[in-house]
């Protein structure tokens, strides 16, 4: 039985269940695997785990060299340090020769509070999907940070995954179907959609509980896969219900939001309201869930875009 | 067994060779790098037709050394070698940065054969090469893997932290070459960002480090030869080599690091005086 945990400790979990059925699994560090979770695989195949130290660029780049030779390297760090320190790494040796590097970054958005904006990912999702071959991954849940980081051991090709630190409950039964580039529908309606990915999905869950007091009928769609993006859910949204309303925790500009509106626009013109982080560095934090309510990323800030929406 | 002078005869002509085939094509593409390629050849030569356990019938091999050129603008020596080796035919050295072309302005592991690693942004193939020995050890390999830096290049700081690990995981599996032409693009590596004393950063970084004439077939074969034997510690070896070297007339010239805009120079030069020059 899955119970809440910050989905990053599920993603250290499963890298050793990976590491059981799979000799070819082998991961690369860059000297935070207590706060990656990925010491646990240390500590179960210390011969299999490699520390870059603090040298991301190159740990990302040793990991392709790794992949190359037929291992299937996990290589992770924090979201910043993944998408920028180490951004043209993934891009030029890993995404354009499809090597079968899985980057899997932790402390995504604002949601880190503490430590502030030089630890907060919020431009994760817009640098890594702009990147061709590249599938980008953002699983809401432990039951789905677990089958995302199987499926992605799974499939052949590069992999950007981002989780956040903190606990994240339980959204998802442990039968439910994951399928990389399918988002999840977890509540059916009418009015307005809400497609969020991340912590926000719990949000969503929030807002649609309160609107649905309000008589409102809310759609809620965990999209757990950035790229490639639903193509089809948001095109149904788009002509099933009013509105969409996109959640994440990080910046508005380019990432779920700006893949939403993309798809709609060329697709099926309806009124997009992008929930997240609005084009601003954010200040630190001492408690997450306040801090994400400053910066209104949260369940109130979604149902408030759904009333707007629904005016319009 | 040290390399006999029928050997090094074969490899001297070949390199000649294969440097008239790095002018054309980068004559017939228009643009490219001739300085570093040329300064690159001999070490490539010797690589590819004496040194390297390699089948080119067979390029995904999993058991073959590899050969990773980190300064990948100078492809045309790559593709030169990969061509006369028999990975592909020569005519394809003629589509050089063409549309669609297997050839691509930079070394692509998914369209070349032969080509190991995807290089091009400068320090990032080092660092790749120093993931494939940690691979090759990990999967109980004895495959050796090369890899070529140029000097302005190890002003790139991933290469000192590929270095570092590849000195803190006893990579002896691992060979670097940088290839010392001493300029850049911009001019001299002196002047623009010095990087010597080059084997002591080597050294304090926990390889071994030897310096040679990188044109001489004999010091080159020398320090292959003894860096093969030595177990515990990634090897390095300095090449002084000059750019352009087989051209008098861009040698050791910053402007010929990539193609002028004329190229008249080098096209009568091919029309003019190949002989003397190409032996």
């Amino acid at each position: 039985m899955i119970e809440t945990q910050p989905n990053r400790v599920m993603y250290g979990r499963t890298l050793v269940e990976l590491g059981e059925a799979d000799e070819r699994v082998v991961v690369f560090e860059a000297d935070i695997a207590k706060s990656t979770n990925t010491y646990r695989f240390q500590q179960r195949f210390p011969h299999r785990f490699f520390q870059a130290g603090v040298a991301e660029l190159n740990m990302v780049c040793m990991a392709a060299g790794a992949a190359s030779a037929g291992l299937i390297p996990f290589a992770s760090t924090f979201c910043v340090f993944a998408s920028m320190r180490a951004c043209e790494g993934i891009r030029t040796s890993i995404a354009y020769p499809r090597l079968n590097v899985k980057i899997v970054a932790t402390n995504a958005g604002v949601e880190i509070a503490g430590d502030g904006v030089t630890h907060q990912g919020i431009e994760d999702i817009a640098i890594m999907r702009a990147i061709p071959n590249l599938t980008v991954l953002s699983p809401s849940d432990p039951v789905t940070t677990r089958l995302a980081t199987l499926a992605i051991a799974r499939m052949e090709g590069p992999v950007y995954m981002r989780l956040g630190r903190q606990p994240a409950p339980v959204l998802h039964g442990e039968n439910v179907e994951f399928v990389i580039g399918r988002m999840i529908p977890l509540r059916e309606g009418q009015d307005v959609t809400v497609i969020a990915t991340g912590n926000m999905v719990q949000e969503a869950l929030g807002a649609a509980d309160a609107l649905s007091a309000e008589g409102i009928s809310v759609r809620v769609l965990d999209c757990h896969t950035i790229k490639p993006i639903d193509e089809e859910a948001i095109v149904r949204a788009a002509r099933e219900t009013r509105a969409i309303i996109t959640a994440e925790d990080h910046n508005i500009v380019g990432g779920l939001g700006g893949a939403v509106s993309e798809v709609v626009a060329e697709r099926h013109p309806c009124r997009v309201f992008r929930v997240g982080l609005r084009d601003v560095f954010a200040s630190s934090g001492r408690d997450s869930r306040r801090l994400l309510a400053h910066y209104q990323i949260h369940a109130e800030a979604i149902a408030a875009a759904a009333r707007r929406a629904l005016l319009a | 067994m040290r390399i006999s002078r029928e050997q090094i005869a074969f490899l001297t002509a070949t390199a000649a060779r294969l440097r008239k085939n790095i002018i054309r094509m980068i004559l017939k593409a228009g643009s490219g790098h001739p300085g570093g390629s040329l300064s690159a050849i001999d070490i490539i030569t010797y690589l590819y037709f004496h040194h390297m356990r390699i089948d080119p019938a067979h390029p995904g091999w999993p058991d073959r050394d590899r050969f990773i050129l980190s300064k990948g603008h100078c492809a045309p020596a790559l593709y030169a070698a990969l061509a006369a080796r028999g990975y592909f035919p020569e005519e394809l050295l003629w589509t050089l940065r063409d549309i669609g072309s297997l050839l691509q302005g930079h070394p692509d592991m998914r369209k070349t054969p032969g080509v190991d690693i995807t290089t091009g942004s400068l320090g990032q193939g080092f660092a790749c090469a120093t993931g494939i020995a940690l691979g090759g050890r990990i999967l109980h390999k004895d495959f050796r893997v090369f890899v070529m830096v140029g000097d302005g290049e190890i002003q790139e700081g991933v290469v000192w932290e590929a270095a570092m690990a590849a000195a803190h995981y006893g990579l002896d599996n691992l060979v670097a070459i940088v290839d010392n032409n001493r300029l850049q693009t911009d001019g001299r590596t002196s002047e623009i960002m010095a990087v010597e004393p080059i084997e002591q950063k080597w050294t304090a970084f926990g390889w071994d480090a030897q310096r040679i004439n990188g044109h001489d077939i004999e010091k080159i074969d020398d320090a292959f030869q003894q860096a093969r034997t030595c177990r515990g510690r990634p090897q390095v070896i300095v090449a002084d080599t000059v750019k352009g070297k087989g051209i008098p007339a861009i040698e050791d010239d910053p402007a010929w690091h990539s193609l002028p805009a004329t190229a008249a120079e080098l096209e009568q030069f091919l029309a003019d005086a190949p002989r003397e020059v190409f032996e």
